[in-house]
């Protein structure tokens, strides 16, 4: 994928694969198998944004978690820094935990009500023994908040008193307080009010810029995506089913499926006559996917291959790859 | 807006609620009306007074925690503040329906889809239960449910999110009412099936000619599928237009301000950040506590074109141009050498 000139990825999966046990039934105890990620390769190269699209169930929110080693991966290799973490026991995870965060989408569940916004942010100080009296984790915490566009007299107040974008700030500052270099954005804009989105967007953007940091940037609202991202992996059903250059794969997706999850997202512009690729049905289960291209059942231009056998991700051009056969 | 006459029309209303913090007015003054086969969006964000003003259509706000302190509603030429509730109860469900955003919280666990949908035509249309249950039938196929004839005896938590949704739908246009009040029909689904729904709700107001009130925050959504917009900001309207004259000339800078926060709106034409990546031109602030309202225009502190004037007293609709109103002293004129909001300036 890396092509010759092409920096040297901050982050690269390969075929990594997140599978969870179900138990049905009663009596006769039944045990199936799901796989909410299944064998997906990528990289993300420093400083750059990669986004991630797909609807519910279909694995991104779990891929962002398996990166991170917050549920443990079933198979497959992830390499951040040129290492292995797949392979690294707890001690290590921890100090390379400093170096990955996340930021989680709902800003109402993801602090903790009983602990002051100071306590919460200088928390993630003390677990990475970083600041060495609480005078020097309190100034960082000043500083956080200034970074994030809070005010310090915030320091002593609890989450509850906070809006939904200033909490969203706040989780913002203390997944930025062990200075970390890559970090994943599980959906961080979805609960909040569009005019707020705007401005965590801008925030997130800026922070980027004068950190120096790398996002995974998990969204379905593909416009945002598309503003945020350098590039955009395209998920359907645990795999990737294309990944190419942002404007790219805004303005001219590949797949099918690309092709149909743009077309439903409606634009602001009431002047468009739109063009609507209308899927038929659901996204169906994943406990029990169809065959070949998980794709096929829904896909307006199946073919008997599709069935059977699922494409491979191939390269179009240097910007773009696709999991389809109409392109094989 | 005029002409014929109006299915529904809100004169002056106000609701207000008790808080810890005192009395507030969570709907201040609101006038609005919508013809038969007409869509109008109500947009706003969270407590702007939006699904408040929809609640106290259906006379759903309930007394002691909230009240409607002021105002009229009239459907049919009837006022329904007025109204005596056995009355009331014959058009709601019926005439006036309503779509709630939550598919899995506003249906009953433990009743089947089909008993649910019973439910409403048993008592409005008068049918017994093998008609009623062929009628479910029937609105279930309409809204595009598969095996539909299987499908009713499902209880809700066997159907997917999209499903509950159309069963909702199905539930309110089932005595093909007049009135349909969608509040967020589609947040909770993704985008695929949210295009499903939304063609559905177009393909049945062309078959019933139901006026539709579509309360949402998505301003893609409303662009695809309403005739005439209403913009509300803490408990007020403050601009009303044809769809098209919102999107391409919005007059209140709260209007534009929310058109810009949408990455697709903008696009190439945003503030350019130090990294020279594209910028939003986003509001600042947040939306002000309705506890603490202190006089004179209610988004003059996020405003870009604020001035000394705006605190003055409480701002009028501006009616001066034709089909279109606004509560504005300075209303935008894009293209006329405006400047606009500024992206948020980096810190640190």
């Amino acid at each position: 994928m890396a092509s010759a000139n092409s920096p040297v990825p901050l982050l690269e999966v390969r075929n990594l694969e997140q599978h969870f046990i179900q138990y049905r039934g009663l009596i006769s105890r039944q045990r199936s198998i799901v796989k909410a990620v299944d064998g997906v390769s990528f990289h993300i190269n420093g400083s750059e944004t990669l986004g991630l699209v797909g609807e519910s169930g279909c694995g991104k929110s779990t891929l962002g978690r398996s990166i991170l080693r917050l549920i443990e991966p079933s198979k497959g290799t992830i390499h951040f820094d040129g290492e292995d973490i797949t392979k690294i026991g707890d001690g290590r995870l921890r100090a390379l935990r400093q170096k990955m965060q996340i930021i989680f989408q709902d800003p109402f569940a993801s602090l903790n009500p009983r602990m002051s916004v100071g306590n919460i942010i200088e928390e993630a100080l003390i677990i990475h023994q970083l600041g060495a009296t609480k005078k020097e984790r309190e100034d960082r915490v000043v500083e956080l908040l200034g970074l994030v566009g809070l005010r310090k007299e915030s320091i002593a107040r609890y989450p509850h008193e906070f809006s939904g974008g200033q909490r969203q700030r706040i989780g913002i500052a203390r997944a930025l307080a062990v200075n970390p270099k890559f970090v994943v954005c599980d959906e961080p804009i979805s609960a909040l009010d569009v005019s707020i989105q705007a401005q965590i967007i801008n925030l997130m953007q800026d922070l980027q810029y004068s950190l120096g940091l790398t996002y995974l940037f998990i969204a379905h609202d593909l416009h945002v995506v598309r503003h945020i991202s350098s590039r955009i992996a395209v998920m359907y059903l645990g795999n990737i089913v294309e990944i190419g250059d942002a404007a790219t794969i805004y303005f001219a997706p590949k797949h099918p499926y690309s092709q149909a999850l743009l077309s439903a997202v409606p634009l602001p512009d009431p002047k468009r006559k739109s063009r609507r690729i209308l899927l038929r049905g659901e996204v169906p289960s994943p406990i029990n996917p169809p065959s070949g291209c998980k794709f096929h059942p829904r896909c307006p231009h199946v073919m008997p291959q599709c069935k059977i056998t699922a494409p491979p991700l191939v390269k179009l051009s240097n910007q773009q790859e696709a999991a389809c056969y109409l392109y094989t | 807006m005029t002409g014929g006459q109006a299915l529904l029309t809100i004169k002056d209303l106000s609701v207000e609620f008790a808080t810890e913090e005192g009395l507030i007015k969570a709907v201040d003054g609101v006038n609005f009306s919508i013809n038969k086969g007409e869509t109008l969006g109500l947009v706003g964000e969270s407590g702007s007074g939006k699904s408040v003003t929809a609640l106290s259509i259906m006379r759903l706000i309930k007394p002691p925690v909230g009240q409607i302190s002021r105002g009229e509603i009239f459907f049919d030429g009837e006022n329904l503040l007025a109204m005596r509730e056995d009355r009331l109860r014959k058009l709601r469900g019926n005439r006036i329906s309503m779509i709630f955003q939550e598919p899995m919280t506003s249906l009953n666990p433990v009743f089947t889809v089909g008993d649910q949908i019973m439910e409403a035509i048993q008592l409005h249309q008068g049918l017994n239960k093998k008609d009623a249950l062929d009628k479910s039938v029937e609105m279930l196929k309409l809204v595009g449910i598969p095996a539909p004839e299987e499908r009713v005896f499902n209880y809700p938590h066997q159907l997917s999110g999209g499903m509950r949704q159309r069963v909702m739908i199905a539930m309110a246009l089932s005595c093909k009412p007049d009135l349909l009040i969608a509040d967020e029909p589609t947040t909770a689904l993704d985008v695929t099936i949210q295009a499903q729904i939304m063609e559905l709700m177009k393909t049945l107001q062309n078959e019933l000619k139901m006026g539709i009130i579509l309360i949402t925050h998505d301003l893609g959504v409303v662009a695809e599928i309403c005739d005439r917009i209403l913009v509300m900001y803490a408990g007020q309207i403050v601009e009303e237009a044809s769809v098209v004259d919102i999107f391409s000339a919005p007059r209140h800078p709260y209007t534009l301000g929310l058109l810009n926060s949408v990455p697709a709106y903008n696009h190439g034409k945003e503030l350019i950040g130090p990294d020279g990546k594209a910028r939003l031109k986003t509001i600042p602030g947040m939306v002000p506590n309705l506890a603490e309202l202190t006089g004179g225009c209610r988004f003059f502190e996020r405003c870009f074109k604020g001035a000394s004037t705006c605190r003055e007293h409480e701002i009028t609709l501006n009616t001066s141009e034709p089909a279109r109103s606004f509560r504005c002293l300075y209303p935008v004129h894009i293209g006329r050498n405006e400047q606009g909001f500024q992206g948020e300036v980096s810190h640190g």
